[in-house]
């Protein structure tokens, strides 16, 4: 049952799911993955927003959670988009080769 | 009634005005009308000033000032104002200045008629005019130095006439380098006077002298000795006379007004105008006579050898204010005075005449290559005849009178007095020998012209003259001026020593009439039937070497060798200064400064801190790779950084301890 399950531990699985995203951020090259990590960060922050609203049973949390969602579901699009119109610019999604903004 | 006495250097300076800023445009005529119509009409309201204010036509009562502008400088304790004042002295000088002045302008219109820059030497000229007036009117001593700086701008504006000759340009600066020291002399004076008197008018430092009758030496030798530096500059006394010879590089007419007539005087004008602070300093007055005297028997012996006739001159004349000196060292001011005017007629004789040869020859200046022209330039001749008897010292031309009441003064003088009059008389000997060879070589003797065209001699004179290989006389506007000062060269001291002195006495004191001493007119006799015989000795001397074509000359001066090559090289004094001043301050100014404090210092510093700047920069610009994934990398650590630290910073604690309190519990609930 739900309250089985102690609220540490969906804060342990949180952070684990973050730290995933950062890495998965820091490491991969593949600008798709590179974008699953980052909506991999938004989802673990989510998680502990609710199992904070859950905790101490605040909806605040639960409320900020949807506009998260929301937020996030716009800047897939945006993002989707933008990766779009790079791999039809330079046919590829290495991110190691779209450095057009160094000096 | 007024004298107007404001009118005598603006007219001046109105001239200067016209011809600067149209002369460029103005028909030579018209340049020639307005620079000699100025000077003549501020000769005019000198000559009136005079003959009102003459003492004892009673009209006014000298000293005559007259103030403008109530008050120039106010700064509370600080109290200026711009006045200008007449008294005997001052009379003297305008007199001089705007008399023989104008007759120089009169001769310029002749001598660089065929000129460049025509306009431009008559402003200048004018613009001369025009500080000099200031300095002599000046009744204190700031307003004294505004005119003693504009003739020495004046001065360096003349000198350079010729900017486009190196060594012209390098002479101006020399004058002008050399008189700042003077200057600053003088100014050092004038604060000094200020912080004692709390007032630069003469009058009211006159007034502090009067009322501390205990007040000697100390501070005043202090004053007194900075006001000499500032007039041994201007006046081309040792230390500071070498600069004179070197302005011979300007047009002979500026030689003649400034660097011998006028100009060269202020120095002693000025010690005559501060004598009250002499007086009260034996050793700034002792000085005074030694430096005078000094330089009199110093430029003398250099004079002896020069064979450039403007330079001859222009020794010549260091030595004669160098007599004056001696004159004022010896506190007889007037007799000072007095050589300084007859001295302003024969000198300004002499250069004139030596520009009317020079224009004569077409530019050539060395005697070596005169000759002969006694019969071309019979004028010329005669004139400068009459100077050089006058400044021989052979009675009754004016010379004889001047300088023999200065010697008699320093004869009377105490034993320093005596020391220095052998000096003087030692070097009246000189000054009469090199004059006559002067005269001898120029005019007597045969040609020696035949190489002077191709010899250019660096000559300053135009080389549109080369043209003419037959030396001729000058015109009319040259001779005219020549005979007026030959006339004054000749009677200019009869008016006799006892007469300048007492209408001088209100200003500079009274001096020692032989009159009134027991045996003076004997010794005054005896004193002046040695000067003679000194005078004609010379003559004598000069006539043996030169008068006839013979070796005895070439033959003392191989005889004498290394004394001989010490005269021609003027004693090295330029080479000496040169490597103990010139070359130290060059040095201190290219690397000391230059290098050390503009190069290292402050250089160094401006691009210290750029080349830090570019170097972090240089370092963080690599940061910008444009490589997201070490750009999240850096945002990544940065975020850990501000969890860590900020987390501390804001709790007080290490993570965990109270900040983020978070216990796992295993076991479940």
């Amino acid at each position: 049952m739900w309250n089985d399950v102690p609220s540490s531990w969906y804060l342990v699985l949180s952070a684990l799911l973050f730290t995933l995203g950062v890495f998965g951020f820091l490491i991969k090259r593949n600008l798709i993955t590179v974008f699953m990590s980052i909506e991999l960060m938004l989802n673990a922050v989510n998680l502990s927003f609710v199992t904070f609203a859950h905790e101490w049973h605040a909806v605040k949390g639960q409320i900020f959670v949807f506009f998260v969602m929301v937020v996030a579901a716009a800047e897939a699009a945006v993002g989707l988009a933008i990766i779009i119109a790079i791999f039809r610019a330079r046919n590829t999604l290495n991110v190691d080769q779209i450095d057009l903004m160094k000096l | 009634m007024n004298l107007y006495l404001w009118l005598i250097p603006i007219l001046p300076f109105v001239g200067f005005l016209i011809n600067g800023m149209l002369g460029r445009r103005l028909p030579k005529a018209l340049v020639s009308t307005v620079a000699l119509a100025f000077p003549l009409a501020a000769f005019g309201v000198v000559l009136r000033a005079a003959m009102l204010a003459w003492p004892g036509n009673g009209n006014f009562a000298l000293p005559y000032v007259e103030n403008f502008a109530g008050s120039w400088i106010n700064a509370s304790p600080l109290h200026i104002d711009f006045t200008f004042a007449l008294d005997q002295l001052t009379l003297i000088m305008l007199l001089v200045i705007t008399g023989v002045g104008f007759l120089i302008h009169i001769y310029s219109v002749g001598y660089m008629a065929h000129e460049e820059g025509y306009w431009r030497y008559f402003s200048y000229l004018n613009l001369f005019l025009f500080f000099m007036l200031i300095l002599v009117l000046a009744e204190n001593y700031l307003l004294m130095f505004v005119g003693w700086e504009g003739v020495g701008l004046a001065s360096y504006l003349l000198i350079g006439f010729y900017f486009d000759k190196k060594s012209a340009a390098d002479a101006g600066k020399k004058a002008f380098v050399v008189n700042r020291i003077g200057d600053f002399g003088f100014l050092l004076g004038i604060f000094l006077l200020l912080s004692q008197f709390g007032s630069l008018s003469f009058a009211k430092v006159g007034d502090g002298l009067t009322a501390n009758p205990g007040l000697h030496g100390g501070i005043l030798t202090a004053i007194a000795l900075c006001l000499l530096v500032g007039a041994a500059g201007k006046s081309a006394q040792i230390p500071l006379y070498i600069w004179l010879p070197d302005a011979m590089e300007g047009p002979t007419p500026v030689s003649a007004l400034i660097h011998a007539a006028t100009m060269v005087t202020a120095g002693v004008y000025m010690i005559a105008r501060t004598h009250g602070i002499f007086d009260r300093s034996p050793f700034a007055l002792a000085i005074v006579a030694i430096i005078g005297a000094a330089t009199a028997f110093f430029a003398a012996t250099i004079a002896l050898v020069q064979t450039d006739i403007k330079r001859v001159l222009a020794y010549s004349t260091i030595s004669q204010l160098g007599y004056m000196f001696l004159g004022c060292g010896v506190a007889a001011y007037s007799a000072a005075v007095f050589h300084l005017m007859t001295h302003a007629f024969f000198k300004a004789l002499l250069f004139l005449a030596a520009g009317s040869v020079i224009h004569g020859l077409g530019g050539e200046q060395n005697m070596l290559k005169m000759g002969g022209l006694r019969k071309k330039m019979p004028i010329t001749f005669w004139t400068m005849l009459m100077g050089i008897i006058a400044i021989a010292g052979i009675p009754p031309w004016a010379g004889f009178f001047s300088k023999d009441a200065i010697l008699y003064e320093a004869f009377q003088h105490g034993t320093l007095g005596k020391a220095l009059y052998f000096v003087g008389l030692v070097t009246a000997l000189l000054t009469s020998f090199y004059m006559f060879r002067l005269l001898y070589l120029t005019f007597f003797g045969e040609p020696r012209a035949d190489a002077h065209n191709e010899a250019d001699s660096g000559s300053s004179h135009s080389a549109l003259h080369t043209s003419h290989l037959e030396p001729h006389e000058s015109p009319w506007s040259m001779l005219a001026p020549l005979v007026i000062l030959a006339i004054l060269s000749f009677v200019g001291g009869w008016i006799g020593i006892e007469r300048f002195g007492n209408f001088l006495s209100p200003v500079t004191g009274p001096i020692i009439d032989p009159a009134l001493e027991p045996g003076g007119k004997n010794l005054d006799l005896a004193l002046s039937f040695v000067a003679v015989a000194v005078a004609a000795l010379g003559w004598f001397i000069a006539h043996l070497f030169y008068a006839k074509k013979n070796d005895r000359a070439k033959n003392l001066a191989t005889a004498s060798g290394p004394v001989y090559g010490l005269l021609v090289n003027k004693y090295g004094i330029d080479e000496i200064y040169q490597a103990l001043i010139v070359v130290p301050v060059t040095f201190s100014a290219r690397y000391i400064l230059g290098w050390l404090g503009e190069g290292a210092i402050i250089s160094g510093s401006a691009w210290l801190l750029a080349g830090i700047t570019g170097l972090i920069g240089e370092f963080l610009r690599r940061w910008q790779s444009g490589n997201l994934r070490s750009y999240s990398a850096w945002l990544a650590a940065g975020a850990a950084v501000l969890l860590i630290f900020g987390g501390y910073f804001v709790t007080g604690t290490w993570l965990g301890s109270h900040g983020i309190d978070v216990h796992i519990n295993w076991a479940g609930r």
